[in-house]
């Protein structure tokens, strides 16, 4: 059976650093950073006590409030980002086939709020146990994608992926293989996380995951940087369209990119900490290059999941290198989450939604913050440090790693 | 209309996002006012919340309209 070519047709961004696709895009470039201090409560007695939080997000601006009510932030971030992409892919919703459009989404946690206060409530009460109606279905992380599709009828396939930080490049593989095997002709695919409450930042905390450069938030995700410590946490949400090619073709649709294929694996070593010689991710860039066969020569940019901690972006450069040989100093490297933060199950759409950007604008993305190098890092490489970079960019490559080891990989390339 | 009702209505108002001149004694939670099961649910515990009252399962199920609602509270209380 003959696989079916699949296309980028919409994007939709929701992010710390814009609100919309070209805002998103447009701080991307200028190298704005998301980090500020935590609005949503008080961090007095938090290690860390900043974030990168969305910023001027009315949700009824977006949903109406009886609606929005009964969903959560990551939920409400799902629905706005999705619309965005439906409305950019310019489809016609009157016309498609809706039994032929899925909605495969990626979320880590899910409604982390939404559990937390109702746990709260509970331990503040006399023992009653007296829940939400709301509470089951806010918070289960499948809810986005049903959230979807009871707005728009679509009937296709409906489900969430979850693999920790890898969530929505999961979600992505899965939208891919879905439309190559003719299951459907558009799946609205992406991922988002509100994770940024006490919950959230109290457990990440206390693995010790997150930088606490509590006196310049805006330079504490620092990517390969010398004096990196530790990841910012980050929310929002990114929406693909993808589509068939010829339903795409067919329709005159605008084409972003082609998604060229994908790649899994697992580290099989540490629930959280990465391999040092990064096997798995070895293992990820070469499944995917295969899947979408590609040959290392043909990757003009990386855009990695580099976190800012210490152990995780040495083991993904070493395995960089390890893949592409000689040809890794000629891509073009680089850390959006030095300005986004690290958005968790929406990290790997945003990032796909950056690197898709790169090849329709010919620009990368810089990773800011670098002042200091770090000497386990290969000098060699082109890091894209500090100022984007203008360079044509045939294919992209976005890679997401996810705490338990699960490690996903997507190529994109310029059609 | 007495405190209980003007509560009542509030608390409907603010669950089921409708607006204030739809709430009237004779509308029915579900075929007027636009709720579903969860929603229902939800309002029979803010009652609770709202009068400190405790509202048995049997008998939140004949409370399908503002009247009953605000009757069975008066009575309650």
């Amino acid at each position: 059976m003959e696989l079916k070519r699949v296309v980028v047709t919409g994007l939709g961004a929701l992010t710390p650093i814009g609100n919309t696709k070209d805002e998103y895009w447009d701080a991307l470039i200028n190298g704005k950073s998301g980090a500020a201090p935590i609005t949503y409560f008080d961090t007095e007695n938090f290690k860390t006590k900043f974030a990168c939080e969305v910023k001027n997000f009315k949700v009824t601006d977006f949903i109406d409030r009886k609606e929005s009510r009964k969903m959560d932030k990551f939920a409400q971030y799902a629905m706005v980002a999705a619309d965005e992409a439906i409305n950019d892919s310019g489809l016609n919703l009157d016309e498609v086939n809706k039994l032929r459009v899925g909605v495969i989404w990626g979320a880590g946690i899910g409604g982390l709020e939404t559990f937390q206060q109702e746990v709260l409530n509970y331990a503040e009460g006399n023992g009653s146990p007296r829940f939400n109606p709301f509470f089951i279905p806010k918070m289960i992380a499948d809810i986005a994608p049903a959230n979807i599709s009871i707005k728009h009828g679509f009937m296709g396939p409906n489900y969430t992926t979850v693999s920790a930080c890898a969530s929505s490049a999961n979600a992505l593989f899965d939208a891919l293989n879905s439309i190559r095997l003719g299951y459907t002709d558009v799946v609205v695919t992406g991922g988002s996380e509100a994770a940024v409450t006490i919950a959230g930042m109290g457990g990440f905390n206390a693995m010790h995951a997150l930088s606490t450069r509590n006196e310049s938030p805006e330079t504490a995700s620092r990517p390969f940087d010398g004096n990196r410590d530790g990841f910012v946490l980050g929310e929002g949400a990114g929406a693909l369209i993808l589509e068939e090619y010829e339903h795409a073709k067919a329709r005159g649709a605008k084409i972003y990119a082609e998604v060229a294929g994908g790649g899994l694996s697992s580290d099989a070593y540490h629930m959280t900490a990465p391999h040092p010689e990064g096997l798995g991710v070895v293992e990820v860039m070469k499944n995917c290059l295969e899947n979408a066969g590609l040959k290392p020569e043909d990757v003009d940019h990386i855009n990695t999941h580099g976190t800012s901690t210490p152990l995780g972006d040495v083991a993904e450069l070493k395995a960089i290198s390890k893949v592409f040989g000689g040809h890794a100093k000629n891509i073009n490297i680089n850390s959006t989450k030095s300005m986004t933060g690290h958005l968790l199950g929406a990290a790997g759409a945003i990032e796909a939604i950056a690197s898709i950007l790169a090849i329709e604008h010919g620009i990368v993305p810089p990773t800011i913050n670098h002042t200091t190098v770090d000497e386990n890092i290969d000098a060699e490489l082109n890091l894209t440090l500090n100022k984007a970079q203008k360079r044509e960019v045939n294919v992209a490559m976005s890679n997401t790693f996810g705490f338990g080891g699960h490690n996903a990989c997507v190529l994109f390339k310029k059609i | 209309m007495s405190d209980i009702a003007s509560r009542v209505k509030a608390i409907i108002v603010d669950k089921l996002g409708v607006d204030e001149n739809e709430v009237v004694a004779e509308a029915s939670f579900t075929n007027d006012l636009g709720a579903d099961s969860l929603d229902t649910v939800e309002l029979i515990m803010e009652f609770e919340k709202e009068f400190d009252i405790q509202i048995p399962d049997d008998q939140a199920e004949n409370i399908a309209t503002v009247g009953q609602a605000i009757s069975y509270i008066e009575a309650a209380k």
